[in-house]
């Protein structure tokens, strides 16, 4: 396991690449493994491009990609792709329009499916984005399933998120509903030369104006990802973001924010997880059949397992109880 | 819920543009629980290498009709072995002449799938390929 470490730190691609495998398998040794890097995280810009399925969240990111490639900065991507609730297989194609960069050892592209994560990121996104901020990329990317209106776990990993809109998505209420729209901090508006741009933006920044009391008001930017106009501009304001972030006491609140969410993370991960395990072993098909005939209810049979699980708080709770 | 997935990596080198036999095959494997990811068309050989390597790919399909297959299925071999990675599963289809095809599986090629083959001949060898490489890996 340490050489695999190593190596992955060294840079060496397929390290890195078989460990967030593993990371994603949910192996038991990926947790040793993110507890020993865990200390040389938290230099990466790490942004968040979300938006609906076909927006151009995939194009942006390859221009993106270029504009830091261009500053001499590293880049890691994670693209996530929606998993068949069917077969769990899934079809991994955001790479295709970021083929170019492949090739260039200073970019890192990682596909991963959704498997059966419903935030629009997958299992295991913040940790593959861990193992690349200790791996030394600059800056990292990740790119969303294809969202609608509540999938909003990327602002639980991303420094930055970026919400990218098409014109023709609906009326200004759409606009002011809570979700989605609401956690941007930077908007691009894409595929700004078609028509009905203007009127998206008139409405985003209309949006915008009627909160004006907050610290950063975030900027909506036109841009049409396919020939990369507007785009610079959008690049330089999530630089402006990342450096308001960490450089205000706001900055400090929402990295807290994110740090509680982490530790939240992985503290329910832990719970599912040994939970299942007990109530795997619970299981019986008496206890089925007693449950199909209504003898027993679900809610007690979770409170038995749960008892199981912290047999010695229940006791506390039962001593303190009585005291009282 | 750890259950570890089948990767692949299913790629369109050169020239030509035809990706229906691609795309019939990713459909295929995706449907039996595995991640495909596609790169697109008109990839290089290093750049098809790459991306195996990036997204820790157990396999890689290549679906060629230009005529160029022994030139790709040598050359991605090759690259891979240099890479460390030459456990890497590499199976192909498209139109491939019954004579080049004794050729290839001696460069290292598992199989080729030709016109009409049924998708889950292609499945089921993949599923079998896979398990006999993760056996060896312990």
């Amino acid at each position: 396991m340490d050489i695999l470490i190593n190596k992955a730190l060294a840079g060496d691609t397929r390290a890195i690449a078989r460990i967030i495998s593993l990371i994603e398998n949910e192996d038991p040794v990926a947790d040793g493994i993110l507890r020993r890097i865990y200390h040389l995280t938290g230099k990466a810009m790490v942004i968040g491009i979300t938006g609906s399925p076909g927006a151009g969240k995939s194009t942006l990111t390859d221009k993106l990609i270029e504009f830091f490639r261009k500053k001499g900065k590293s880049v890691g991507i994670i693209a996530v792709d929606p998993s068949s609730p069917f077969s769990g297989g899934a079809i991994l194609a955001d790479r295709i329009r970021m083929q170019r960069h492949t090739g260039d050892e200073g970019v890192y592209i990682r596909s991963m499916g959704t498997r059966g994560s419903l935030g629009g990121l997958s299992r295991g996104t913040r940790e593959a984005v861990l193992l690349l901020d200790a791996c030394g990329k600059d800056v990292i990317i990740i790119e969303t399933v294809g969202v609608g209106q509540s999938e909003v776990d990327i602002i639980k990993i991303a420094d930055t998120v970026c919400v990218v809109l098409v014109p023709g998505m609906g009326d200004d209420i759409q606009i002011m509903k809570a979700g989605i729209m609401e956690i941007a901090d930077v908007f691009a508006i894409n595929k700004a030369d078609k028509p009905g741009v203007d009127r998206v933006a008139a409405e985003v920044r209309l949006m915008l104006e009627l909160v004006r009391d907050k610290p950063w008001t975030p900027p909506v930017h036109l841009t049409v990802a396919e020939n990369g106009a507007g785009v610079e501009e959008f690049a330089e304001s999530i630089i402006k973001h990342h450096e308001f972030v960490k450089n205000s006491p706001e900055g400090e609140r929402f990295e807290f924010r994110r740090l509680s969410f982490e530790v939240e993370d992985i503290l329910l991960k832990n719970l599912t997880r040994k939970a299942e395990k007990v109530w795997q072993a619970h299981k019986s098909k008496e206890l089925m059949e007693d449950l199909a005939a209504r003898k027993i209810n679900p809610y007690t049979v979770s409170a038995d397992i749960l008892r199981k699980l912290f047999p010695r708080t229940e006791d506390n709770q039962g001593t303190k109880e009585a005291n009282t | 819920m750890d259950e570890r997935k089948i990767r692949v990596v299913v790629a369109k080198p050169g020239l030509d543009g035809h990706d229906r036999g691609a795309k019939v095959v990713a459909r295929a494997l995706r449907d039996a629980g595995m991640e495909v990811v596609y790169t697109g068309l008109r990839q290089t050989a290093e750049q098809i290498v790459e991306t195996v390597l990036q997204e820790d790919a157990d396999a890689v399909g290549i679906s060629i009709l230009s005529g160029a297959h022994t030139f790709y299925f040598t050359k991605i071999i090759e690259l891979l072995k240099e890479k460390d990675a030459g456990d890497v599963i590499v199976f192909g289809g498209g139109v491939i002449p019954e004579k080049d095809i004794p050729g290839l599986l001696e460069a290292g090629v598992g199989a080729v799938f030709g016109p009409g083959t049924p998708t889950s001949v292609c499945v089921e060898w993949l599923e079998k390929a896979v398990a006999e490489k993760r056996a060896k890996e312990q």
